[in-house]
């Protein structure tokens, strides 16, 4: 076995655009679910439409800061007819309609009617709305190694988009932490714990509730930018399974903590990466194919949110005795 | 959990000894004695008038209140046989619910249809039976919650701090003041998920009254308060009502009733059925039938309808 190959795939993914913008997906969701309450099951939908709106726009020949704002906006509109009708019933009914809508957005996306557009199935292929944002890159071309890892500076999978992705991680984290802390978040976690009451004291729940769903879709949207500028934007990859990615990966980090969602987008793509890295050099071909592999590295996933929601609901940044008196 | 339990009965005997200023109460007393005993009876100076408000479930009419008036600055209890409709009478006025006919008006303007959070920010503040204590905030962030006009909880002004620290202190400062009066200091820092039933109801009575509001609707805020200190927060209460806070109370304890309320109301079966002073009313017959069925000649306040612990406490009796 390969160990230093291993550990090397490993520790680059702890910092894979990826990771970054799983990172920020779950940011945001923390906002939706670890601060307000609300069940927001298409978080992958907001990802989606934002890196649409990005690719789309830029390819229409906007500029980037411009292709940034039509993302947004998207997002905002998503987050606004989503929440108009459901954000005044309980809370499950937001978590039934965010669901279809993450899906119709997707199906959407896909249909052959909109390829001119959207691409349909096969999507928007990667070069077609990098160029912008690479040019901005105040490094020169090439390829640079650091340590074990070696990357282009600029191209796809670069340094760059490391960069960027992970400046806006922290850029994130800071708002909600700063948020957290005042009397705005303050409200929002009332709200969690009871709605009625928070209304008793004066506070317009509803305007509260949709600013936090519009602020987590927005960040949402960035994520899925970060995520399909090394890539491309493949409507089929960021259906529900990434929402529940995003869900795994803030339940084990912890909900309502600050750096809850990066921990736990660093553990759990290192950690896939490992089991898969280290039973590929292993399980031979006849017992498990390559591809069986990648299911099986799933599994572990599956079972990993299973155990993790049985043994530690707080999640590993979580505050155990918050927990303790929930239910009461 | 809760501390050590000789403290709260030593605040409740300095309590006693500090009664309400006897002007206040002798001053209402004359206002009222011009009020006529009946539903529905006009009031001098009303805060509260609601006109035929009912509210229909399904087939059967929770509330149907004719005409009610709400004196200003007096402690007003309602009271009635359970299911009389008095918590659904409160979420009415209050806006946490919608009445199937009628209006209502507070300070002049008319509430009906208005949003509970609007209702709250124009000074009627209301409690719960069942209380809702925010369990995974603590003790001095709920009361926080309550504070109005802290600019922070807006989200744009919540990014600056500098926006928002005095106030931020001021609300603090008040907050302590009031958990210190309710004897809930020590658990400053406590989750509110951890106090006891008892503790929750002082939460959250000390919480509403953060916004510092023209009136407290509570909803049987002593149920689970042990004796002594419902007797140091009956005097709280009479306080409010001292510094001119209109209080609405529903209680079914007739003692602390007769101990503290200016005027009482009294609902059956959705109607009010009488209205009066303490004293009188609890010897009125429609009341009496109300609570016991018809036949009935005790009186409410008779003792040998309540020989409870509290009642014991409350007389001051070994
Ligand atoms: N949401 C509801 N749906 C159906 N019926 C209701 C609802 N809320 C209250 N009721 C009915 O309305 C009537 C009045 O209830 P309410 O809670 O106002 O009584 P109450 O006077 O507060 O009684 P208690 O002293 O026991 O608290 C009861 O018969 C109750 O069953
Ligand atoms: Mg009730």
């Amino acid at each position: 076995m390969d160990w230093t190959r291993i550990l090397t795939n490993v520790f680059g993914e702890l910092l894979a655009p990826t990771t970054a913008a799983y990172a920020l997906a779950a940011v945001g969701l923390n906002i939706h679910f670890g601060l307000t309450g609300l069940l927001n099951f298409g978080q992958a939908g907001f990802m989606l439409l934002g890196a649409y709106g990005f690719a789309i726009s830029t390819i229409a020949g906007l500029p980037i800061w411009a292709a940034l704002l039509v993302a947004i906006a998207c997002s905002v509109v998503f987050a606004l007819i989503l929440g108009i009708p459901t954000l005044k019933l309980r809370g499950d009914y937001l978590a039934i309609v965010t669901i279809a809508a993450a899906e119709i957005v997707r199906i959407v996306g896909r249909s052959t009617a909109l390829t001119d557009l959207t691409g349909a199935s096969s999507g928007l292929r990667g070069n077609s709305y990098k160029e912008s944002f690479q040019a901005l890159s105040p490094f020169p071309d090439g390829t640079t190694d650091i340590g074990p890892l070696s990357y282009s500076n600029n191209a796809s999978n670069s340094w760059w988009i490391r960069l960027v992705g992970w400046a806006l991680v922290a850029l994130a984290c800071l708002l909600v932490w700063r948020l957290t802390n005042s009397p705005w978040g303050r409200v929002l976690k009332g709200i969690r714990e009871d709605e009625d009451a928070v209304r008793s004291l004066g506070k317009n729940v509803y305007a509260y509730k949709m600013q936090a769903l519009v602020l987590g879709g927005v960040i949402g949207a960035v994520a899925g930018i970060v995520y399909v500028l090394p890539r491309a934007v493949q409507p089929d990859s960021m259906g529900r399974p990434m929402t529940f990615f995003v869900w795994t990966i803030l339940l084990l980090g912890g909900a309502a903590t600050v750096w809850g969602p990066v921990l736990g987008s660093m553990i759990f793509w290192a950690a896939l990466m490992l089991i898969k890295s280290v039973m590929r050099s292993t399980v031979p071909d006849t017992v498990m194919r390559t591809e069986q592999i990648e299911q099986f590295g799933w599994i572990v996933v599956g079972v990993t949110l299973m155990m993790l929601v049985i043994f530690r609901p707080q999640g590993l940044l979580g505050d155990k005795k918050e927990l303790a008196i929930n239910v009461r | 959990m809760s501390a050590d339990p000789t403290v709260p009965v030593t605040h409740g005997a300095t309590a006693l000894a500090a009664p309400s200023s006897p002007s206040r109460a002798a001053d209402l007393r004359t206002r009222f004695a011009a009020v006529e005993q009946a539903p529905g009876a006009p009031k001098p100076d009303p805060i509260v008038v609601a006109d035929g408000v009912t509210r229909h479930f399904g087939g059967m009419t929770a509330v149907d209140v004719d005409h009610l008036e709400v004196e200003r600055g007096a402690i007003t209890a309602l009271i009635g046989p359970n299911g009389a409709g008095k918590t659904t009478l409160f979420n009415l006025l209050t806006g946490f619910d919608k009445p199937s006919t009628g209006t209502w008006t507070f300070e002049g303007r008319s509430l009906s249809g208005v949003p509970a959070a609007k209702v709250a920010r124009s000074g009627m503040v209301r409690t719960f039976q069942l209380t809702k204590a925010l369990s995974r905030m603590t003790v001095i962030e709920n009361m926080r919650l309550g504070a109005a006009a802290q600019p922070g909880e807006n989200l744009g002004r919540a990014l600056l701090p500098g926006l928002w620290r005095s106030r931020e202190r001021e609300i603090t400062e008040q907050a302590e003041e009031l958990l210190a009066r309710f004897k809930l200091d020590a658990k400053r820092d406590d989750f509110a998920g951890s106090l006891s039933g008892g503790q929750r109801k002082l939460l959250e009575m000390a919480r509403a009254l953060m916004s510092k509001p023209t009136m407290v609707m509570l909803d049987e805020p002593m149920a689970g308060v042990n004796p002594a200190l419902t007797q140091s927060l009956l005097g709280h209460i009479q306080a409010l009502r001292d510094d001119g806070t209109t209080v609405l109370f529903v209680e079914h304890d007739m003692h602390m009733v007769r101990h503290i309320s200016d005027w009482v109301v009294v609902m059956a079966e959705g109607r009010i059925v009488a209205e009066g002073p303490p004293e009188s009313v609890m010897s009125d017959q429609a009341v009496i039938d109300a609570y016991l069925g018809a036949h009935h000649d005790t009186d409410l306040g008779d003792d040998s309808l309540l020989t409870d612990d509290v009642t014991t406490a409350l007389e001051g009796k070994p």
